[in-house]
């Protein structure tokens, strides 16, 4: 069996591989959630199998059509969105882009979104029998519509509801995606464990706008967008440090990722794996080019397991 | 259609008239495929900021030496940081990217209208419909007559041309729907393509419709990705199967619609 012992001698002599609370990554490279479509939308310029995971475009229950446009602004360093979960519903994700993906190999992580609890429970229930899902991200940056409009993730009794409710309806790992729009994000990461979150995922957006100084209007339809992009990773690492060194369930770090620089700062900083998002639209391929960058700086410092990185950065006095 | 990104090889960029460039690159793969209507994704620095790329129509493409050029204006930090490029340095560069203009084969003679800088796309696409040796008619619009883009390789393609100025300083006095309102009738023109600040891409829309001439629009839209999957590139566009009104990719759906598919102001 030549083909046998060649395919053994290309194998990395280092491990890339990670458990994100109960789901198994090839190594710690994903895409975040929105900045990846369906994942078909990159394959001609990523071999999506040789990903993480993909994390798909938040999926609600029912069709939506998105904000109006203007959607996005760039910013420093960044950008602000505004989509406004524009999606098919869970029927069309379950019939035609879970299959598609599954096809091809590849590790595929759900991320749903809703307006109520019920939402999320109803979400959480139509996915749990798929057996091609990996896992589901839950996207509480929502606005609560029965609590008058604020973000789920703000409160610490509401991430208690919606993850209860998630946890409730289904067997798969589950990945909470916390907002950095809170005060204590501490808190939030512990009431979300406590809740049954088998990991963490952070950060999502940050809430900003852009005002246009001739119009003398917000250039957003929706006035307040979400930041994203380098300009929000310095924050995002911190959160990260924070939390990871608080709770006991694996961290999926992400904000701002362009480089192999910004993925250990991540993984030292404490989270198993990373989320490339707005990187993805600068460079289609930088998800796969982080991937082969890590292999090689593994390999070239002599370090056996990458999962020696994680939390590295804490010293002395980390755990 | 295989989309890619190349490091282009910069092999001429010159100021034309003040603040408007024309950039030729090597990218023979991007240039194979490449459709009129399609447009490029540039990155305009390595460094982090700006970060997005920004999108140009395709203004011609070389196949002999597998070029690629594009005709830019200078209006914010990106393009100008483009314009500092110089030949032999490298640009990086997305494409080809979007939708293409159609080219119905029944389709006797095709006019052609831009406005300012929204001429460059249409450049490309009078340069094919000329090889083909489709009937048409250019009209170009700008503010005066230093602005008009593309004279010189409508010229060389022995194109038909005509132009109006804001200012007079050439053609007619006024704007290029005028021009167009009053070639309409002479030429009985059958199809229309247009690109151009938005008042004018809805003056073009209602001199079709009132004329029931069909034609497509190219439009813009700000734009992240560009390949359909950061859904930042919404525009409405009524969906001609049962006449709802859908939000549409300009990047993948478009930048070419048909007129009366896309719903104006809203
Ligand atoms: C499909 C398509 C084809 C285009 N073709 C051409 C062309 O051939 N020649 C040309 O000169 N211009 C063209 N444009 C417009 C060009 O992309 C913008 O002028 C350019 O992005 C401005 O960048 P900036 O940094 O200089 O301006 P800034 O205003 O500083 O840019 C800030 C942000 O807004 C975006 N933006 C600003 N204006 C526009 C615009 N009109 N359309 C889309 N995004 C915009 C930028 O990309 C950037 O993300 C095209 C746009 C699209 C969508
Ligand atoms: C255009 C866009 C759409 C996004 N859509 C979603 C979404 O549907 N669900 C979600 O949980 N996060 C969404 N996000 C947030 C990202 O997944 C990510 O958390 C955030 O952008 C920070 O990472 P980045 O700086 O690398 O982009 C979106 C981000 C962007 C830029
Ligand atoms: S620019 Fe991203 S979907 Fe069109």
């Amino acid at each position: 069996m030549p083909d046998r012992k060649k395919k053994e001698k290309e194998r990395p002599a280092v491990n890339l591989a990670v458990d994100l609370g109960g789901i198994p990554l090839r190594n710690p490279v994903t895409v975040a959630s929105g900045t990846f479509g369906y994942g078909r939308e990159y394959e001609e310029f990523v071999d999506l199998k040789r990903l993480g995971a993909v994390i798909v475009k938040g999926t609600t229950l029912e069709p939506r059509a998105g904000n109006p446009p203007p959607r996005i602004v760039e910013t420093p360093a960044g950008m602000l969105n505004a989509i406004g979960l524009e999606n098919p519903g869970v029927e069309a994700f379950v019939s035609e882009h879970l299959p598609y993906l599954a096809g091809r190999g590849v590790t595929i992580i759900a991320n749903i979104a809703g307006d109520t609890v019920e939402e999320y429970a109803a979400l959480a229930a139509r996915l749990d029998g798929q057996p091609d899902l990996a896992g589901i991200e839950v996207n509480i940056s929502c606005p609560n519509v029965k609590r008058g409009g604020m973000q789920f993730g703000t409160d610490p009794g509401m991430v208690r509801e919606v993850v209860t409710a998630v946890r409730e309806n289904t067997g798969k790992p589950l990945v909470v995606k916390l907002s950095p729009n809170v005060t204590d994000i501490v808190q939030m990461a512990r009431v979300a464990v406590e809740a049954g979150a088998d990991a963490l995922s952070l950060i999502n957006t940050l809430l900003g706008m852009a005002i246009d100084v001739e119009k003398q209007r917000p250039v957003l339809a929706n006035v307040f967008g979400g930041l994203s992009g380098p300009a929000i990773k310095p924050v995002a690492v911190r959160m990260v440090y924070q939390v990871a060194r608080e709770v006991d369930v694996p961290i999926l770090g992400m904000g701002g990722i362009m480089s192999l620089g910004d993925v250990l700062e991540f993984l030292l900083a404490g989270a198993t794996a990373v989320s490339v998002g707005t990187g993805n639209f600068v460079e289609p391929h930088l998800s796969q080019r982080l991937v082969g960058e890590l292999e090689s700086y593994l390999e070239a410092r002599g370090i056996a397991d990458v999962r020696e990185l994680v939390g590295a950065a804490w010293g002395r006095n980390g755990r | 259609m295989r989309k890619i990104v190349e490091h282009a090889l910069i092999i001429r960029h010159r100021e034309i008239v003040p603040t408007y460039f024309e950039l030729e690159f090597i990218a023979p793969d991007i240039a194979r495929q490449a459709l009129p209507g399609q447009f490029v994704h540039l990155r305009v620095t390595r460094s982090l900021d700006p970060l997005l790329r920004r999108p140009f129509g395709i203004y011609n493409v070389e196949q002999k030496i597998g070029s690629v050029t594009v005709f830019y204006r200078v209006v914010g930090r990106g393009t100008a940081m483009l314009s500092d490029l110089h030949t032999a340095e490298t640009v990086d560069v997305l494409g080809p990217l979007g939708n293409t203009f159609s080219i119905p084969s029944t389709m006797q003679r095709a006019v052609v209208v831009g406005g300012g800088v929204g001429i460059a796309p249409l450049v490309y696409l009078a340069r094919v419909l000329a090889e083909r040796k489709v009937e048409v008619m250019v009209l170009l619009g700008a503010s005066t007559a230093g602005f008009l883009v593309g004279r010189d390789i409508l010229k060389r393609l022995g194109v038909d041309y005509m132009v109006a100025t804001d200012d007079g300083s050439e053609g007619l006095k006024g704007h290029v729907t005028e021009l167009l309102e009053r070639m309409i009738d002479r030429k009985r023109f059958d199809y229309i393509y247009a690109c151009g600040p938005e008042p004018m891409m809805v003056k073009v829309t209602e001199i079709a419709q009132q004329n029931g001439i069909p034609g497509e629009l190219s439009l813009e839209e700000h734009m992240a990705c560009g390949i359909g999957a950061c859904l930042g590139c919404a525009k409405k566009v009524r969906r001609p199967a049962d006449g709802q009104d859908v939000y549409a990719k300009v990047c993948t759906d478009g930048p070419v619609f048909r007129i009366g598919e896309v719903v104006f102001n809203a």
